[in-house]
């Protein structure tokens, strides 16, 4: 059994609103699993439960070989940082990390030793003695990464933390969570709405929506081979392109525009039934080419590295992300090319992945 | 410039004319307490003592008549100290633990308490005087200073409660998670967390029921005994007791008396009292 299993859980609020319509996830012990999903998917839900401060109408949790779905939160081995990091006002730093150890009857000298090396760990030795309103903004972070570090926890859980931090200080600290990871190796529930995180800290990420998992897989997965449209479109930026597209019995083609189409993708249209599909690109399989999609230029996004250049086509708008500087104009003529291989296939009715 | 002066001396006008016109009768009340009855004949109710003598004080505090028996408001005065500063703190724990419950721990049907306990904020006094009266006597307190204690706690909980639960609507609930998860329970969180930042809100919530309790004559007048009576039913018998001439003196020194605690507190704790007051608007 893993480290986290989630069995068949489901959360209703005065038996009509539907929160959370069956969730099944499992991971081992080591990983990091992320929640990621729009607001109102039921992430933080779902989180909630697993640190025990709400309670599923039916389904079972379990870490490691207990049944943890009716004990408190005290008594699960857990530990959190919230995304307001909750530091107790009215303590000092090394007291707020002590103060679990210290509700535990741990004796001092083990405090002490506790404290000094999440302290040494995150580097906020010199801020011990501060409170935490004299603190900045990444140094809150840290102080509440050190408190739920001390008790040493068999599963840690992440509530969107980084989301009060402005952007640089949001990849340093990215960055340092998932170096925290590395060393500690402690089981980690992690959730976000920022596919971004998602994709650089995930073990296995959990994509949700109307609180249902969509996809449970790893990164390449997630992304390579989306289970269905929504997950296509979430994960990825810019998004996906897609492109309303019939099977006319051979071939594919949007707006009489025939698209390139793998021998496996042709036997699981036949298989598949319906003709009305969408068809999926990431902007980086498109490249320009002498011959191809023919299109006109119609806007130019430079970022530095790359160049998000969005052409318009017969078969519709479609959204290139090329290397380095493009030495194009808006207006300018060109033709779009890409591999067969590269492309998504999705149901348009049910969005389900089709090859 | 010069119009600038003359505002401002307008302003400093009005606000010395306003503090004279409140200050004035303490003046009268002060300065007539230390007055002889000879000086007081003479009628002058704003002339200085000619020969200011702490009589009237001693008089008030230990020897003044209160209807038939004559021992001051001493005895008046301890009545109200032990009979206010356990209803004050008793009254305040409660508010603050009741504020916890219906800010942090919400239940079915708590919103709908704390809306009927608003009512007892707004109640007026005198709608509960025959029913109170009726429960003390089946408690067996009635006309004892532990049943004037029972009412005022009772009385002030509707307020100190609402006190207690704006303010803690403030505190983030993720503390109260946190604490949660460090595997705290009710009680450690509301003694190690909540109450210690409790500070602005338990100081405005103090003064509020000392004031409210020590200065209160309807229920003391009502519901005390004949030895449990609270220092302002005291003054009022020794206002209200003729002899032959009225010793104006004895009655201002006495209602200074009877004044002193509730001052001393605003002096201690007013500043406290305005900022909980503010840093309750700005954060609740």
């Amino acid at each position: 059994m893993g480290a986290l299993a989630i069995r068949n859980i489901h959360k209703t609020y005065n038996e009509t609103v539907h929160i959370l319509k069956g969730i099944d996830l499992e991971i081992e012990a080591g990983e990091f699993l992320i929640l990621v999903g729009p607001s109102g998917c039921g992430k933080s839900t779902l989180l909630s439960m697993i640190a025990g401060l709400d309670h599923p109408t039916s389904g079972s949790i379990h870490i490691g070989d207990r049944d943890v779905t009716n004990l408190p939160s005290k008594d699960r081995d857990i530990a959190m940082v919230f995304q307001s990091y909750a530091l107790y006002p009215n303590m000092t730093v090394a007291q707020n990390i002590a103060f679990g150890l210290e509700i535990r009857k741990v004796p001092k000298a083990e405090r002490k030793a506790a404290v000094d090396r999440v302290s040494a760990m995150l580097q906020i030795g010199h801020l011990l003695d501060r409170k935490p309103g004299q603190l900045s903004g990444g140094q809150r972070q840290r102080v509440a990464m050190g408190r739920a570090l001390a008790r040493d926890p068999k599963l840690f859980l992440f509530d969107e933390p980084l989301s009060n931090l402005d952007a640089k200080l949001r990849v340093e600290m990215r960055a340092e969570i998932k170096l925290l990871h590395q060393r500690t190796q402690t089981t980690t529930v992690y959730v976000t709405h920022d596919q971004v995180e998602a994709m650089t800290l995930g073990d296995r990420i959990a994509v949700m929506k109307d609180g249902l998992v969509q996809q449970f897989g790893t990164p390449n997965e997630i992304y390579n081979h989306p289970a269905n449209r929504f997950v296509a479109e979430f994960i990825g930026s810019p998004a996906m392109n897609m492109v309303d597209a019939q099977w006319l019995g051979a071939a594919l083609t949007a707006q009489g525009v025939e698209l390139a189409t793998t021998d496996a993708q042709r036997a699981a249209v036949q298989a598949h039934g319906s003709a009305e599909l969408v068809y999926g690109l990431r902007p980086e399989s498109i490249g320009f080419a002498a011959t191809g999609l023919p299109g006109k230029l119609s806007m130019i996004e430079p970022t530095g590295p790359e160049t998000y250049a969005t052409v318009d086509t017969a078969a519709g708008k479609l959204t290139a992300r090329v290397p380095g500087v493009l030495q194009a104009a808006v207006g300018d003529a060109v033709h779009l090319q890409w591999s067969a291989e590269q492309s998504h296939l999705f149901d348009r009715a049910s969005g389900v992945r089709v090859g | 410039m010069n119009r600038l002066n003359f505002h401002r001396l307008i302003l400093w006008s009005m606000l010395l004319l306003f503090a004279a016109w409140f200050l004035v009768p303490l003046y009268v009340m002060l300065t007539t307490s230390l007055k002889d009855a000879e000086q007081l004949r003479a009628g002058n109710l704003l002339s200085l003592p000619t020969a200011p003598t702490l009589d009237a004080w001693f008089k008030a505090w230990g020897s003044a008549c209160t209807g038939v028996q004559c021992e001051g408001l001493k005895p008046f005065f301890w009545n109200s100290m032990v009979m206010v500063v356990p209803a004050v703190l008793l009254s305040t724990l409660i508010g603050s633990l009741n504020g916890y419950v219906l800010s942090k721990w919400k239940f079915r049907g708590s919103e709908t308490l704390f809306a009927f306990m608003l009512f007892g904020v707004f109640m007026p006094m005198q709608v509960v005087l025959l029913p109170m009266s009726q429960v003390l006597g089946w408690l067996g307190v009635a006309s004892s200073i532990w049943g004037l204690m029972l009412v005022h706690v009772v009385a002030g909980i509707p307020s100190t409660t609402l006190f207690f639960r704006n303010y803690y609507i403030g505190l983030p609930d993720e503390l109260i998670k946190a604490a949660q998860l460090d595997g705290a329970g009710f009680w450690m969180i509301f003694r190690r967390i909540v109450l210690p930042l409790s500070l602005p809100i338990l100081v405005v919530t103090l003064i509020w029921q000392f004031t409210n309790i020590w200065n209160d004559f309807l229920y003391g007048v009502v519901f005390s005994g004949a030895d449990s009576k609270p220092i302002t039913v005291g003054l009022n018998n020794l206002a209200n007791t003729s002899s032959a001439v009225k010793e104006y003196n004895v009655d201002m020194a006495a209602a200074l008396i009877a004044a002193l605690p509730t001052l001393f507190v605003y002096v201690v704790a007013g500043k406290y009292f305005v900022r909980g007051l503010t840093a309750g608007a700005v954060k609740g």
